[in-house]
């Protein structure tokens, strides 16, 4: 079966092409994936993140559960602070990958990816049954529309959207409350694209007169809708994993170069004995870039100079920000040294690529 | 809806055959185009290259997926576009005018179907 979001009829009225996500009917671009995505780096564009899951943990122990139930510290997180952080198997795999909103004393909100809802679910319900903690999962009760890009402030700002805290006050990985027609939000400045931008959290039944005053108030600063497409080579750009590709239950996050997630100080926590005792994985996660035009695509070969095979693409594609291709890779640990250089089997020819330190985009910070 | 031409021949593969007397025009339809989304790489066969019937002879490329393409008709290259090959997006612009791939000097028949067949196939 599939599903839609709240916003599936705006996409509609759009124009959107349609691809299935994660068992979601999701706009993959409304015109031109270049366009939105150059938008998104120049100006600002708006998704549909909706699909994404929303799980709330509540409870007295809730922060001490949640440095048990996932990788890193988030008792340490104030008020409103958002963390990235991962959701470990007992053998140290990665089930998933989630920003965790502190939203009170006792309270979180997760935020994991829509292939893993149910994966997240459970695994988090059952490492509750020694604490006194509720695990709820609410993702049909909020929608979730990011505005990104240099100018996503303006935009925000502009909307009818009150926020208790002034946008200009709100820092990096912070949300705040607001209001949109007098009805409770969260404006969260994360994302997934490399640029500054808002995350936020609307109840599903309001998502379509926000998305709607946000698209009419974004229109003079050229904000443009935007599909999955583009957020797949936002987020390369940006080096930032995806799960399934970067990510998966066969790869400890040391290997992802996510070991700085991961606290192993803790006294306790899920995946920590496999971790302590894992042997060093020989393949890590690297970047690559090559000349010309052509791209490397997951699951394609990477080989030495010589042709032996020492790694496989992850994710690739042409930069449309950069126009050269890039890709990252799980590589032998001997060949994943910055400027190294290797091949890459495209369909039959080799091409030549170079070991380059993620990310492969970083935005200027504007002072 | 994606209008389809009439006065073409398709494939399965999603590509469009013009035949002139001896020489098929080949490029990919729209539907395909639009499958791919914006198009940024084009690698095409040489002029004098013999293709056989089936035969993968070239890509098109999106920032998203591989396209390949596959000789519709056996054959010698007489053109390739090089319009396609400078601004890959003019596939996406204008599938069956000026973006389309290459020209072939074809002999037998070619495998390929009718607008209406084609169209029946795409689903529009």
């Amino acid at each position: 079966m599939t599903n839609s979001t709240p916003l599936h009829a705006e996409h509609e009225r759009s124009g959107a092409s349609f691809t299935d996500f994660a068992g979601y009917d999701m706009p993959l671009r409304y015109s031109s994936d270049l366009a939105e995505h150059h938008a998104v780096r120049e100006h600002a564009g708006m998704f549909d993140l909706s699909h994404m899951a929303e799980i709330m943990v509540t409870g007295a122990q809730a922060p001490e559960f949640m440095d048990y139930a996932l990788s890193n510290r988030l008792s340490a997180l104030e008020n409103s602070q958002a963390k990235y952080s991962l959701l470990l198997s007992d053998q140290g795999g990665v089930i998933d990958d989630l920003i965790v909103y502190r939203l009170g004393e006792s309270e979180y909100m997760i935020v994991a990816n829509a292939a893993n809802r149910e994966a997240a679910f459970t695994a988090l319900t059952e490492r509750t049954k020694d604490w006194d903690v509720t695990v709820r999962d609410s993702s049909d009760d909020w929608a979730l529309i990011a505005v990104q890009g240099p100018v996503a402030k303006t935009i925000v700002e502009a909307s009818a959207i009150d926020t208790s805290l002034p946008l200009d006050d709100l820092r990096y990985y912070r949300m705040t409350e607001g209001t949109f027609q007098s009805t409770t939000i969260y404006v969260a400045r994360t994302g997934y694209t490399g640029e500054d931008g808002y995350e936020i959290f609307v109840p599903s039944p309001l998502a379509p007169a926000l998305w709607d005053e946000l698209e009419k108030v974004g229109a003079p600063h050229q904000m443009t809708l935007c599909g999955l497409a583009c957020r797949d080579t936002l987020r390369l750009e940006a080096g930032m994993p995806l799960y399934g590709h970067e990510l998966g239950r066969d790869f400890l996050p040391a290997q992802a170069g996510l070991g700085r997630v991961v606290v192993q100080e803790k006294e306790d926590f899920v995946g920590k004995q496999a971790l302590a005792d894992a042997a060093v994985r020989t393949r890590v996660l690297v970047g690559l870039v090559a000349e010309g035009k052509r791209a490397p695509r997951a699951g394609y070969s990477v080989v030495t100079p010589e042709g032996d095979v020492i790694g496989e693409i992850t994710s690739g594609s042409l930069s449309p920000t950069l126009g050269y291709p890039i890709a990252m890779a799980y590589v032998d640990s001997p060949f994943s040294d910055p400027g190294s250089e290797l091949a890459v089997d495209v369909r039959g020819s080799l091409l030549v690529v170079k070991v380059h330190q993620l990310p492969f985009y970083t935005r200027k910070k504007v002072a | 809806m994606t209008a389809v031409p009439e006065n073409l021949l398709y494939t399965k593969d999603h590509e469009w055959i013009a035949i002139d007397g001896d020489v098929a025009t080949v490029g990919i339809t729209q539907h395909a185009a639009d499958a791919l989304g914006d198009v940024v790489f084009v690698a095409l066969p040489k002029v004098g290259e013999t293709l056989s019937l089936g035969a993968i002879v070239g890509e098109v490329e999106s920032t998203k997926s591989v396209g390949e393409i596959f000789a519709p008709v056996a054959g010698e290259v007489t053109e390739a576009n090089s319009v396609v090959v400078d601004s890959p997006d003019t596939v996406n612009a204008d599938p069956y005018g000026a973006g389309w791939l290459i020209k072939v000097r074809f002999t037998g028949a070619p495998n390929a179907m009718d607008a209406a067949a084609y169209q029946a196939l795409i689903g529009d």
